[in-house]
């Protein structure tokens, strides 16, 4: 597989959520507003990048057996490393996204890469690949929370986009099912749906 | 006239078909074709069966058996406003004042009824182009029922949002008509409680204000008296005949059992779900009535089909045979169940005054597992049945 393609495919017919669908929980629980689900995708791109990139290194030393708890105790640490620099940098994100940071440790994507890539593959393919994989589940995440922020609450990264157009003085009104987890899950449908119109090769028969 | 029409439609057609001009409206021809004629396609091989009930006659009865709570809706929508804005133009209780009721009903429902059907039939057709399919008659239905089951004030835009909605997600997504789980009516119903609930629940938003606008004069419906925890200051009669604020065609049970009457006399509707919804809200009731904690559970269990959308959600969508279970055994679990649950949100949830909706929509995601264990169970007894004559 060409270089390019391992940062590729993740964006299209590999992405981790629209077509593997992992990582779905986090995808609906913080993507209610914008900045959330940037700083989500950022820390989860951060964490499957440098992942990959260490159990990479380390493949050839790892017991099989025991091969899991190895990748958890990496991850952890990473974890850990995201949560603690977003506390002291973006404490009031960090209260938003509250567990939700630290359940990046379960979050499927990365235990896929490493189990599917990371453990079979040489460093630099693998950290490749950690950043495609985490760019595809940002441009979904970043998706997601563009439009569930802007028909939600009007407001797109804090600022009131809809209020500054006059739409609210013509009648129009937030739409109180984009700020719930379920209507997250029906956009990541339409996305899904869109995604394999246009990809016949996805549909399953 | 007749005739006339027939050989209109005849000379037209070959426009229509694979290699005309307009082939690409294809569905659409073939949609006012069957309904302005009995199609004349002849099936040639294989056994069939032929009934008169089709698609087009199933539900055009149930638009008729609609038309009488359709009815008391509007003169209801009237009815209210004459007894709270001042100035209504004739004097209380004349006959005059009575027609005017209705006029008054008839002019606010017509835009949300245009506006129901204009979306929902413009995205059907849509999609029944792209997929080269027929037009469906099921929205027929159902673009009759949404806007009788909202309250009159709903702005016409967030109406169309949540047609579009149920149209899309509800129902085209699985494929139309006949594919759907969830009843679209009721998709689109929870599409507006969830999206915009000021517009859906409280105090201000059933009864009109005036002609144009979504203006609204403030009046509790029972149902959201009893959710404050007070008994509804209006009386069972009252409420049995439906002159109270609600959802604008909801109100009325005697009218809604005239629409259950017709829906069981023509077989349409099934009769085992709608007794079996009734007798569940109704073992809820008295359940609730035996534990006595708050006013809402002392209640007389039947206050609980007089009250809210109870017989409507009973008689007319619980029974959209779609979404229904489809085995006889099942429909009872499936009616016990939705009526139980709907008199549970209802007592034990205040933030959801009306039951009905979630309920319905609960029991519809539930219908196909309930018949697979009815059947699964039916195979498992006959099976045991075949090896007990072996043995012997």
């Amino acid at each position: 597989m060409k270089k390019l393609d391992l940062i590729k495919l993740p964006f299209n017919k590999q992405n981790p959520i629209t077509v593997q669908v992992l990582g779905v929980c986090s995808c609906l629980a913080v993507t209610a507003q914008l900045k959330p689900a940037v700083v989500m995708a950022l820390s989860v791109t951060v964490v499957v990048a440098l992942a990959n990139l260490i159990i990479s290194l380390l493949r050839k030393t790892i017991p099989p057996r025991i091969r899991i708890i190895v990748q958890l105790v990496v991850v952890s640490m990473l974890v850990v490393l995201v949560d603690q620099v977003l506390k002291a940098y973006m404490y009031d994100v960090s209260k938003q996204l509250s567990v939700f940071v630290g359940l990046i440790i379960t979050n499927c994507i990365v235990m896929g890469r490493l189990e599917a890539f990371a453990m079979s593959n040489p460093p630099l393919p693998s950290l490749l690949d950690g950043i495609g994989n985490g760019l595809g589940y940002s441009v979904v995440l970043v998706t997601l929370g563009f439009v569930r922020e802007l028909l939600g609450s009007g407001t797109l990264w804090g600022y009131p986009v809809m209020e500054k157009i006059g739409l609210f003085k013509i009648g129009y009104e937030n739409n109180g099912l984009m700020i719930m987890p379920p209507m997250a899950l029906i956009l990541v449908g339409i996305i899904i749906w869109i995604h394999r119109t246009r990809n016949k090769d996805l549909q399953e028969q | 006239m007749f005739d006339g029409l027939r050989n209109f439609i005849t000379k037209i057609k070959p426009n229509f078909v694979e290699g005309g001009k307009f082939a690409w409206l294809q569905s659409t021809f073939e949609a006012f074709e069957t309904f302005a004629f009995t199609p004349n396609t002849v099936t040639h091989r294989g056994s069939h069966v032929r009934d008169a009930v089709d698609m087009k006659r199933a539900m055009i009865t149930v638009v008729i058996a609609l038309l009488p709570a359709l009815l008391f809706g509007m003169w209801n929508v009237g009815y209210q406003t004459s007894l709270t804005a001042e100035w209504w133009p004739y004097e209380q209780g004349s006959a005059a004042s009575w027609w005017y009721c209705l006029w008054f009903g008839f002019l606010r429902m017509l835009p949300l009824i245009v506006v129901s059907y204009l979306v929902g039939l413009g995205i059907e057709f849509m999609f029944a182009q792209i997929r080269h399919h027929e037009v469906n008659e099921g929205y027929l239905v159902t673009g009759l029922i949404i806007p009788m089951i909202v309250p009159v004030t709903t702005p016409l835009w967030q109406l169309a949002l949540a047609v579009a909605f149920a149209v899309v997600l509800g129902k085209e997504v699985f494929g139309g008509s006949g594919m759907n789980f969830l009843n679209p009516a009721l998709v689109a119903r929870a599409f507006l409680f969830f999206s915009y609930p000021t517009h859906m629940s409280g105090d201000s938003v059933w009864i009109a204000a005036d002609l144009w606008g979504s203006d609204a004069i403030a009046g509790a419906t029972p149902l959201g008296e009893l959710a404050a925890g007070s008994m509804p200051t209006a009386s069972a009669l009252d409420m049995l005949i439906g002159t109270i604020p609600g959802s604008t065609c909801e109100t009325s049970v005697i009218a809604i059992l005239l629409g259950a009457l017709v829906l069981l006399v023509s077989g349409i509707a099934s009769w085992r779900i709608m007794l079996s919804v009734v007798l569940g809200g109704g073992l809820m009731g008295l359940l609730f009535n035996c534990i006595g904690a708050n006013a809402y559970m002392q209640v007389p269990f039947y206050y609980h089909y007089l009250l809210g959308g109870f017989m409507f959600g009973a008689v007319f969508m619980a029974t959209d045979p779609v979404t229904s279970a489809q085995t006889n055994v099942g429909k009872w679990i499936y009616g016990l169940l939705i009526g139980a649950f709907a008199v549970l949100l209802r007592v034990l949830n205040p933030a959801y005054p009306e039951g009905m909706m979630l309920s319905i929509l609960l029991m519809n995601s539930f219908a196909p597992l309930i018949d697979h264990c009815v059947v699964a169970r039916n195979i498992g007894r006959r099976a045991k049945r075949a090896a007990r004559k072996e043995v012997a």
